[in-house]
């Protein structure tokens, strides 16, 4: 088709464009591609250029500076928040497979449709309703500070675990509202087809339905994933020096807030390339859906 | 008798869909479902394969009663199969991979076992170009096909097929009669809701005019379309043929 109207473009109209592979049509949405990206870069400049000159030139700006942007403390506590970081992470790393796990347990307790399975279910509905209906930060207090107020032996009063342990309780509510709309997702005809078939329930599901549905979902239960990457940072709450509480010790220790500055950029790092991708993926499916 | 169906009920909360239907089905016939819609078919055919309850009466297959409630629903699912109007192929898996994972879950076989097998079928079809195609890559006659080749892979003794033209482009209807036609030929017994009259009338050996859920007339289709005994069926086959 392109092709095609290239070939009918009159020979004069331009052997440059031709030698160059492009038609008329691409040269001018080149161009106009070319002028709009200037504007753009232009606008942007001035915006910048104006907050770089009219915010020193506000009363408090000397202050504000030396608090949140002070080059030595950044430079002091840099590397000490970025090794704190390393805690978010692990912590990060061993609470997602557990999530996706537990989710996927409670979104097949939901799922359930045989009389005898009906408790489960029932469990399965309050335990989200508990857990959705409650802030996290209130669970990890509860469960953090809760159960190793039990007395028990170490390692077991650990605000580590018990601090993640909330978190994964948390979070698998919403991840299991996410596996249950994919679950849902899945048009009854396909189960029909598959029990007609002679496949047990656990082979309809494991074969039929759960490779559809977690397909369909990945992109949604990412973003919760991203979203758990930063609240991790809750478990300092109850304990463990993570980036937010190692932030704060420096805050006390220099008087000042450019370590919280240092950690929102690491967490700015990790999350801003994790959302993008994100992104993309659900813009990927989205056009394969279409 | 291969399938006897007795005085079969059926209800959707207050819609009674199945007023006491009986049905015998002799081994290697035909038996032609028509009748309008929402008159039952697809109802019936569910409860035959098990996909619904039945609320009362009984379904026996070789003089086993599968309406039992202590019967075990999967080993007679896999003795039935079951062809849909929409092929209900699934989209994540090429068309061996559906033809397999049944045999292959509940025989416990490698696919490399099986393989010879859903291969033949393919052949027999005239599919044997399409095994790596994925559903969407497919023509919707050679979906159907695909699906009767997954249901035949169970080796049923019994084939139930709901409509299964009726969602296809009017030119690719044939290829999937001719694969009835084909099993026909070699046996099957089948049970066939439809709505392609001259096919029922070529190739049944038993046509049943269902009714607001009750089989009003049945008969050898020449008797049932050249000469239908109740009025009702006369007005319907008046409508569409
Ligand atoms: N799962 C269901 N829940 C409630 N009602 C149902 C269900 N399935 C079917 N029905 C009802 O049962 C009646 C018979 O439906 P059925 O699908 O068996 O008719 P049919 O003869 O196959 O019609 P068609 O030619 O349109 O396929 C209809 O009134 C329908 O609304
Ligand atoms: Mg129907």
């Amino acid at each position: 088709m392109g092709a095609s109207e290239r070939q009918a473009a009159p020979a004069g109209s331009g052997a440059a464009g031709r030698e160059s592979g492009l038609s008329r049509r691409e040269r001018r949405e080149r161009r106009e591609r070319r002028r709009s990206m200037l504007i753009a870069a232009a606008s942007t400049a001035i915006a910048i250029a104006a907050i770089v000159i009219l915010v020193p030139m506000t009363p408090g700006w000397e202050k504000v500076q030396k608090a949140f942007f002070n080059e030595a403390v950044f430079v002091k506590t840099f590397p000490k928040l970025l090794e704190a970081f390393w805690l978010d992470v692990a912590m990060f790393l061993w609470c997602a497979p557990l999530i996706a796990v537990w989710g996927l347990v409670l979104a097949l307790m939901r799922d359930a449709r045989s009389p005898a399975l009906y408790p489960l279910k029932l469990f399965a509905i309050l335990y989200s309703d508990l857990f959705r209906g409650v802030p996290v930060i209130l669970v990890i207090y509860l469960i953090g500070f809760g159960i190793p107020g039990l007395g028990l032996p170490r390692p077991w009063n650990s605000p580590y675990i018990w601090g993640t342990v909330a978190l994964v309780l948390s979070y698998s509510a919403y991840v299991a509202e996410v596996y249950r709309a994919g679950i849902e997702s899945i048009h009854e005809s396909q189960r029909a087809a598959a029990v007609s078939l002679g496949l047990s329930h656990g082979d309809m599901m494991r074969f039929v339905v759960l490779p559809q549905a977690i397909r369909r979902v990945i992109p949604a239960a990412m973003n919760n994933l991203i979203s758990l990457q930063k609240d991790v940072a809750l478990v300092s709450f109850i304990g463990p020096v993570e980036i937010f509480r190692q932030a704060g010790v420096y805050k006390s220790l220099y008087a000042n807030f450019t370590p919280y500055v240092g950690a929102a950029l690491i967490f700015l790092v990790v999350t801003v390339p994790a959302t993008r991708a994100v992104d993309r993926m659900i813009a990927r499916q989205q056009r394969r859906q279409s | 008798m291969k399938l006897e169906i007795i005085d079969l009920w059926k209800k959707f909360g207050a819609n009674v869909v199945c007023k006491g239907i009986d049905l015998a089905v002799n081994e290697g016939e035909m038996v032609c479902l028509i009748g309008a819609s929402g008159s039952g078919k697809s109802t019936l055919l569910r409860c035959i394969n098990l996909l619904e309850p039945v609320d009362d009466g009984r379904i026996l297959l070789d003089g086993l009663e599968i309406t039992d409630p202590e019967q075990d629903p999967q080993p007679i699912r896999q003795r039935i199969g079951m062809v849909f109007q929409s092929y209900n192929l699934f989209p994540h898996m090429n068309a061996l991979e559906n033809v397999l994972l049944a045999p292959r879950r509940i025989t416990g076989r490698s696919r490399a076992e099986l393989r010879p097998m859903a291969e033949a079928l393919f052949e027999r079809f005239n599919l044997a170009d399409r095994m790596g195609h994925y559903p969407d890559q497919m023509s919707g006659g050679q979906q159907q096909r695909v699906a009767i080749i997954r249901a035949l892979a169970m080796k049923p003794e019994v084939m139930l097929f709901d409509e299964v033209t009726s969602a296809l482009d009017p030119e690719l209807v044939g290829e999937v009669l001719d694969v009835l036609r084909q099993l026909k030929a070699e046996g099957m017994t089948m049970i066939l809701a439809t709505h392609e009259m001259g096919f029922a009338r070529e190739v049944a050996d038993k046509v049943c005019f269902l009714d607001a859920g009750r089989i009003l007339e049945e008969g050898p289709p020449e008797q049932l379309f050249e000469r239908p005994r109740e009025p009702r069926t006369a007005e319907f086959l008046s409508r569409v043929l």
